[in-house]
């Protein structure tokens, strides 16, 4: 809001734009986007608020030691951290306009999500059988709420970014579809960023309790 | 049918779920439906259906949207006011031996839903439906960042008000007090469908206000006019801000805690239970931490609406402007520092309550500082006692009482005296009655010539306020006297005779209220009736001081034909001064953003999902889950949102004007 807007050329003052142009299409989208992720952020916060203070309240049942498989982790936070770098590369690539290349990282990015949410199943699905359901404890329902939630923001990324390349191979890499591809990135991202604190806080710490 | 199919079906809603043995209810239903039936005649009669579509339930012009809120909000106020008016003649009857009218099931769903709707469905809506009708018109804006995410949110807002509708004649509403704690509205203790009402309305609703406070934000931070820097906003602009800061920042906790509710309630995991290691108050704990914004988030547009109305009806520039918006922005951050003082008795330590009395203490500091200015600039000034400045007077007066009332209870020990007392009920009644509902009524009072082109008529205005603000003294007061006798909140019946003439008292003073509230809705009809004689042609009918009385009432929908320019706060009052005319030529297409449907379909669905999660009637949710996917992609590959208003209707709109306003001099 800096417009030179004090006086005319006599000296009169100017009380309205005789000659304006309207704000571009998207003006306020990523200042928006951006709110929503801290929105999101507080969401995260809080569910990691109650597994900081449930975490500890294994109700005589199975603690994270007897669960959380480390090496798996490992490969399951490698598969989202690689994904990300290659939704770098799809936001570079659209930056040159090269829609066919854009597209291919896209496609692994999504493919990437994938391997992470069939891992994370087959993790939920491994102790659900042991008997470590949410039911059990009070630090197994914040558990699976905590880790489930992210799950449920990556599939939600996931289907996005479906929708997204149909849109960019329907309208090709048009304003609207870029500004749409900077909003996924920056989503993709902040749900890279909650794992690592998930992976921290939950899984490591865990196993040192 | 085979029962297994009827239950696939409709879940656990069976014919027994309908109140037929409440004759209160079969009553009100029949009202209802009465009155319901006749509107619906009428629409269709009038063939309004079309009219209504096009220009109101699809609009994204944030000037409709702002009035359907405000239309929410005072419906709204008919049903949380009827469950008040019950709950003082209960109260009022129930001595002697005698049960009253309400019986425990009935009596107990009644405050819960008074409390609910009286927050999330009128008071909520008053204050977000004036914010979405004056801050683009104050900041020289043609509409909000984000138009149709604008209309996506208030059918949201409409959506939780008709799931809590609903549950008066399907089923039944929480039984468990406003706020719903466990273990009490936990599936053991509250096993019927009443908390998961209370959960599904609030969630759709909430989406919606969270939508709407990144909406404003956006609105204010990128589309001010030129030249209106921070500190040139008017202040009822920055308290939207800050509300809508609040907002963005604290519902996001209210949705998860309620999550986690329902995860306990349908999963059945363990947050919130007594074993298994789950924490019942860390519900307490988390749904403060948005309780408390809460109350800032209603207050904080209020108090920007009395620094509006005293500066203009002052005839003077608000005094310490300054002062205003730092005491705004400090109690937005303190909001979140005082959340424990709802619950001192939890027994967290000395240590915790002395840090949490301190700092609700220190709220009224920037507080008073704002009561300080509203009162120095009036100090010298030609005060005019028109119907909005008589309610900014009353509030000065009952919310300093209220706030002296609320220091005494920020004191731990006073508090485990007074906690859960009528004193608490009366308090904060006396502060949210005193600010945020004489605010919603300054403001409608101020803003309505905006809005519709002619004044409010102030015989009935004068009627309203005074039913209003003794009905308030009479209703409330004795409440605290109860409160310090030692009467706790929520009782259904009474032993003690002595008690009675209190409650009496409190319940003519509901009375009161009550013809308020009538005089209000007669105040509307007859100034409809009135309009010619109350007719204000100028857009500036109270010589204002801020921008959205620079363009005519009401607003053309592009809002300004050109863009202002700001070289001073109090911006209209600076053009004013300054000789400003109006341009008479030059006018160009004006780019808008177009309506569309999906707002209200998307909300509809999702009010069809929460009514099926509510039920188990799972396909239902599944479906209308999987359509609000369809829909909502669907949106998303349209890419042709906006339009122009072609410069010849451009001109042809402020040749009306300027046509009306030389007949007008």
């Amino acid at each position: 809001m800096t417009v030179a807007v004090n006086s005319s050329q006599t000296g009169e003052p100017v009380f309205y734009l005789a000659d304006e142009h309207p704000h571009p299409e998207g003006y306020s989208t990523s200042l928006g986007f951006w709110i929503y992720l801290m929105s999101d952020c507080l969401i995260f916060a809080m569910l990691f608020a109650a597994f900081g203070v449930l975490g500890g309240n294994y109700a005589a049942g199975p603690a994270p030691k007897d669960l959380f498989d480390l090496d798996l982790v490992a490969v399951n936070t490698s598969m989202l951290l690689l994904s990300s770098i290659t939704y770098g590369f799809a936001v570079l690539t659209m930056q040159q306009n090269k829609v066919g290349q854009t597209q291919m990282w896209l496609a692994i990015t999504g493919l990437f999500g994938l391997a992470f949410i069939g891992i994370e199943l087959t993790e939920f699905a491994h102790m659900i059988h042991e008997g470590a359901t949410p039911q059990r404890s009070a630090f197994l329902s914040s558990f699976f709420t905590l880790v489930g939630t992210h799950g449920l923001h990556v599939s939600c990324g996931i289907i996005w970014l479906v929708t997204l390349m149909v849109q960019v191979q329907k309208f090709g890499l048009v304003e609207a579809n870029r500004r749409r591809l900077m909003c996924l990135s920056m989503f993709w991202h902040f749900l890279d960023v909650v794992w690592i604190g998930v992976f921290t806080f939950v899984y490591l710490l865990g196993v040192l309790r | 049918m085979s029962p297994d199919l009827l239950k696939l079906i409709f879940g656990r809603l069976g014919l027994d779920s309908l109140p037929f043995h409440e004759p209160i209810l079969v009553g009100t239903f029949a009202v209802v439906a009465l009155g319901g039936v006749t509107l619906l005649a009428g629409l269709t009669y009038f063939r309004l259906w079309g009219y209504l579509w096009r220009e109101w339930f699809t609009t994204v012009d944030h000037k409709r949207i702002g009035i359907m809120y405000m239309i929410l909000g005072i419906v709204m106020l008919l049903r949380g006011f009827a469950d008040a008016l019950m709950m003082r003649a209960q109260q009022a009857l129930a001595f002697g031996g005698s049960d009253g009218f309400l019986p425990a099931h009935h009596y107990d769903q009644v405050f819960t839903a008074h409390g609910v709707i009286m927050i999330f469905f009128v008071a909520m809506p008053l204050v977000t439906g004036l914010m979405n009708y004056v801050v683009p018109l104050q900041i020289g804006a043609r509409d909000v960042s984000f138009p149709f995410l604008n209309n996506f949110s208030f059918w949201m807002t409409v959506g939780g008000a008709v799931l809590v509708m609903a549950s008066l004649f399907i089923g039944e509403f929480a039984r468990t007090g406003w706020l719903a704690y466990p273990p009490l509205s936990n599936i053991g203790y509250s096993p019927d469908v009443g908390v998961d009402y209370y959960i599904w309305a609030l969630q759709v609703a909430g989406v919606g206000t969270t939508l709407s406070g990144i909406n404003l934000i956006c609105t204010i931070v990128k589309l001010r006019a030129p030249g209106m820097g921070l500190m040139r906003m008017p202040v009822f602009t920055w308290t939207s801000l800050c509300t809508n800061v609040l907002i963005v920042a604290s519902f996001p906790v209210l949705t998860v805690v309620l999550a986690l509710l329902s995860l306990d309630r349908y999963v059945g995991t363990n947050f919130f239970t007594n074993d298994f290691g789950g924490s019942p108050m860390m519900y307490v704990n988390l749904i403060w931490i948005w309780g408390h914004p809460e109350v800032y988030i209603l207050a904080l547009p209020a108090f920007g609406v009395f620094s509006e109305v005293t500066s203009t009806f002052s005839g003077k520039r608000l005094f310490g402007y300054t002062s205003m918006v730092y005491a705004t922005v400090v109690i937005t951050i303190l909001s979140y520092l005082v959340w424990l003082h709802h619950f001192f008795t939890m027994g967290s330590g000395a240590s915790v309550n002395s840090f949490f009395g301190i700092t609700t203490m220190i709220i009224s500091i920037p507080t008073g500082a704002k009561i300080f200015n509203w009162l120095f600039t009036m100090y010298r000034g030609r005060i005019r006692y028109e119907l909005p400045m008589m309610w900014t007077i009353a509030f000065m007066l009952t919310f300093v009482l209220g706030g002296m009332t609320g220091v005494l209870l920020a004191v731990p020990p006073a508090d485990f005296v007074l906690h859960n007392s009528l004193f608490l009920i009366a308090h904060f009644h006396n502060v949210i009655i005193g600010a945020v509902v004489f605010g919603a009524f300054a403001g409608i009072n101020y803003w309505f010539p905006k809005a519709f082109g002619f004044k409010l008529d102030p015989f009935w205005g004068k009627m309203s306020f005074w039913f209003w603000v003794t009905g308030f003294y009479l209703a409330f007061m004795p409440l605290y006297v109860l409160g310090l006798m030692g009467v706790t909140r929520r009782l259904r019946v009474f032993d003690d005779p002595s008690l009675q003439i209190w409650f009496v008292i409190a319940a003519i003073g509901a009375v009161f209220v009550f013809i308020g509230i009538l005089s209000m809705l007669m105040q509307f009809a007859v100034s409809f009736l009135r309009r010619e004689q109350l007719k204000d042609v100028t857009g500036d009918p109270w010589d204002a001081r801020t921008l959205e009385w620079a363009t005519s009432s009401p607003p053309p929908d592009y809002n300004f034909a050109f863009t202002p320019v700001v070289h001073d706060n109090d911006a209209w009052w600076d053009m004013k001064k300054r000789g400003y005319q109006r341009p008479l030529t030059g006018f160009k297409p004006i780019h808008m953003p177009s309506s569309t449907g999906t707002g209200i379909i998307l909300a509809g669905l999702a009010t069809a999902m929460g009514f099926g999660l509510i039920w188990y009637m799972w396909w239902l949710a599944a479906v209308s889950f999987a359509a609000m996917l369809v829909v909502g992609i669907g949106h998303t590959f349209n890419y042709h949102r906006d339009f122009d208003i072609p410069a010849d209707d451009v001109i042809r709109t402020e040749d009306a004007r300027t046509k009306l306003l030389a007949g007008a001099k």
